[in-house]
């Protein structure tokens, strides 16, 4: 019994991270067909935003209560990211689905170096360079002949604000020494320590149940019921959902579907951050922590189907729980009749391993459902 | 009347076009096989001659990872099927080689990682790479085989665009895991290392040996693009075009494109895996690292920046953005993910043909402007050079419901 338990209660607690990572990109997906690669990274600014609200408020009287404060602030930090990243690439890319999936590829690679070496130096030089670049190109616009001087005033311009920046900072770097250069996170990984009210857990039977875990339940718990009563119960909700059925004939009814593109994926990468605080509280983070997470995010994306939470959900249940209980062999003791069973059994019982297994599972599960557990209905020939 | 005849009536006109082409074609071959000569006989002297022998071993390197990035234009550009688990397909070409390598020892013997693991018998799918013939077949057949089970489970459920590329990568991952976790089958993260073994009784890291699997990369690489260029001219290219281009129509006129993109899938895995072999000895180890998921997005973006569908852009790609990262990575390490994540931005925004889509278009055009002459116009003249349609086709995209 305390077996059952304990594997159904680790199914689900790896189900609830996969969904809470899985939530956004699943609603973006849902709205623009685009997969942001960068999903994983702005996770991972999630974290590195609640390590720094915890610093911050370390010697304050809140310093039990950080991690509430650390969800708004990531939420709020990662979409404000997102609302950048929409309005600068994605924006240009709709409708070529793969050309975004390269771009936002980019971009999380640039947000992984940027976390790795990012240092007060660092932040006057891409300073420098943003106010003199897009100042200067504010300047030259109001010109009447900007249109005809354009390729070589931005070429120009470019050249010059990058070497003043360049300079300006490495002159900040030899006045300054360590103070600015030194980097503000670094390669190695940072460590979030959940408050004392999280650490410990709840004991049933003998089996423990660690408080963060169900923390991180009833917070995706929190953020589907969130969802669920933003898309259902808002105005902004049934335009989004109105986008994702039919965009065309939602446009013609009057709704700004740039607006809602934006602002969903503002949403998305809102609820990556709030992912981001989840997933620090189960280790240490460092610059490649959405890496780990971002394909079996995916993989509930496939699973589920496109557009609808319900299939997110069960996704991510169903995958959480078929990987617990192959990669702790749960199973093993009950197929031991069979030498050969037993020892397959044992052969997954990894971690890593049973992503083979599960990943053999999706690809059958494909066959017999193609478009995932719960796919749009409609008229499209290429349903 | 004989078909003959029909034939040679018909002849007449379509004769003038066949010779053209087959002028062009004979130019194109000249050209391919001019620089093929320049690279085997004039570089290597050249550069050694500069002191910049590492540089030959690097060329020799990239040149075999053009041949992969062949199989994914070959894949991405004509038939539209982004693919991110190429590293798969490499890395099984990779690992075969390796492991034949690996057994060029006294019998009885077995490769001494083994014996830090406890293995004493040598595991059962070890025993054919004893022989040059089954590697040299396996190279070739192991990734085909593995890439045409994986898309046609794919492809026969019409799974395409954006979920055929998670799948693949997600298969890259698992292959990954598995590699990486088994210590005692293939010396997991450890890899297997071939500059220590001996090939044909000479050492993989002599000079000599490396200076064949230089100019066999080279023959390779003039052989894959060849054959790629023979693929995708004839009626194959055309109908793998119609599948990028508007699937759902190509079924409707009675294909099947299901066995043209399993077919297509298994040439491209193939390639990769020769890419993969020919890389592992020159770099002296594979690793299950070959199998990262950044390894094998970057192969699609030198396939990006050189030019879809234009099979020397892949070969250009590969070798510019691979000396740029040596280049680059040397001077200032922690620049090159920064640089690597705008050329994807870049590349994706600005340049979406790459850069001989861009000399073919615009660059073209540029040049002709810069040498006084008018802009090159593709359809009607009214067309392309009215400023009010100018104006008009600026303008539609902007509109709120064009999208």
């Amino acid at each position: 019994m305390t077996q059952l338990l304990e594997s159904v209660f680790g199914g689900l607690s790896i189900g609830s991270v996969l969904l809470l990572a899985a939530l956004g990109l699943a609603i973006v997906f849902g709205l623009m067909g685009v997969i942001n690669m960068a999903h994983g990274e702005f996770m991972m600014i999630g974290a590195y935003t609640t390590f720094v609200v915890q610093n911050a408020l370390k010697k304050t009287p809140l310093s039990e209560l950080y991690i509430f404060l650390a969800l708004i602030a990531a939420f709020i930090v990662a979409a404000l990211l997102g609302l950048v990243l929409e309005r600068t690439v994605v924006r240009y890319l709709y409708g070529r689905p793969l050309e975004t999936l390269l771009a936002t590829w980019g971009v999380s690679l640039i947000l992984q170096q940027f976390i790795r070496s990012v240092s007060w130096q660092f932040v006057a030089g891409v300073g420098t360079f943003c106010l003199l670049f897009f100042g200067g190109s504010w300047v030259l616009a109001r010109r009447p002949n900007f249109e005809q001087i354009r390729g070589w005033a931005i070429a120009v311009l470019g050249l010059l604000s990058a070497l003043i920046a360049l300079v300006f900072s490495n002159i900040l770097g030899q006045t300054f020494k360590l103070a600015v250069t030194k980097p503000w996170f670094g390669t190695q990984g940072v460590d979030v320590t959940a408050p004392k009210w999280l650490r410990g857990g709840l004991p049933i039977g003998d089996y423990q149940l660690p408080y963060t875990r169900l923390f991180i339940i009833v917070l995706t718990a929190a953020c589907v019921f969130g969802i669920y009563w933003f898309l259902n119960k808002t105005p902004w909700g049934l335009r989004i959902r109105a986008v994702t059925q039919n965009r065309s004939m939602s446009a013609c009814l009057g709704i700004p579907t740039k607006t809602v593109d934006a602002l969903t994926f503002a949403l998305g990468s809102g609820l990556a951050g709030v992912a981001g605080v989840a997933v620090s509280l189960l280790g240490s983070v460092s610059s490649n922590t959405g890496q780990a997470y971002i394909v079996d995010a995916f993989m509930v994306v496939v699973v589920g189907g496109v557009g609808k939470l319900i299939g997110s959900i069960v996704a991510a249940g169903a995958i959480g729980l078929v990987s617990y209980v192959i990669g702790s062999n749960a199973l093993g003791p009950f197929v031991s009749f069979s030498p050969f069973l037993k020892s397959f059994f044992e052969f997954f019982a990894t971690a890593s391993m049973a992503k083979v297994m599960v990943f053999a599972l999706i690809i059958v599960f494909l066959q017999f459902r193609p478009a995932g557990l719960f796919p749009q209905k409609g008229r499209t020939v290429d349903a | 009347m004989t078909v003959e005849t029909v034939d040679a009536v018909v002849d007449i006109p379509y004769g003038l076009a066949a010779r053209k082409r087959r002028k062009a074609l004979l130019l194109e071959t000249a050209i391919v096989l001019g620089v093929a000569a320049l690279l085997l006989f004039i570089v290597p002297p050249v550069m050694a001659a500069l002191g910049q022998g590492v540089r030959i071993n690097q060329l020799g390197r990239f040149l075999a990872l053009a041949i992969a990035a062949l199989g994914i234009d070959l894949i991405w550009g004509f038939t539209g099927l982004l693919s991110l688990g190429h590293g798969i397909f490499f890395a099984l070409g990779g690992y075969a080689l390796a492991m034949y390598l690996q057994l060029q020892l006294p019998p009885g013997q077995i490769p001494e990682f083994f014996t830090l693991y406890g293995v004493t018998e040598l595991p059962a799918f070890w025993q054919p790479f004893y022989s040059l013939p089954f590697t040299l077949v396996a190279i070739v057949l192991i990734p085909a085989l593995v890439a045409a089970v994986l898309g046609y489970l794919v492809f026969r459920n019409r799974i395409r665009g954006v979920y055929f590329s998670i799948l693949t990568q997600a298969a890259l991952i698992v292959f990954f895991n598995f590699f990486n976790g088994q210590q005692k089958l293939i010396n997991g993260t450890n890899g297997l290392k071939t500059d220590t073994s001996t090939i044909f009784g000479i050492q993989v890291s002599d000079p000599r040996v490396q200076t064949t699997f230089y100019v066999l990369s080279i023959l390779f690489l003039v052989g894959g693009y060849f054959l790629c260029r023979w693929l995708t001219s004839g009626r194959l290219g055309r109908v793998l075009v119609a599948i990028r281009d508007d699937e759902t129509r190509v079924r409707f006129s009675g294909y099947n494109p299901t066995g043209y993109k399993v077919f297509v899938f298994a040439i491209s895995a193939a390639l990769a895996g020769v890419a993969g072999a020919l890389y592992t000895v020159q770099s002296g180890i594979i690793t299950p690292k070959a199998m990262d998921v950044a390894f094998s997005i970057e192969m699609v973006i030198w396939v990006a920046l050189g030019g879809r569908a234009t099979l020397i852009g892949a070969i250009l790609g590969t070798l510019i953005v691979n000396f740029a990262r040596t280049l680059l990575s040397e001077q200032f390490p922690e620049f090159w993910l920064f640089f690597q994540g705008a050329l994807f931005l870049v590349v994706v925004t600005v340049l979406p043909m790459g850069i001989l889509g861009w000399l073919r278009g615009d660059g073209m055009n540029l040049l002709r402007s810069l040498l006084g002459r008018r802009k090159r116009v593709e359809t009607y003249p009214s067309l392309e050079e009215d400023p009010e349609v100018q104006y008009e086709r600026e303008t539609l995209g902007d509109r709120e419901s064009d999208r």
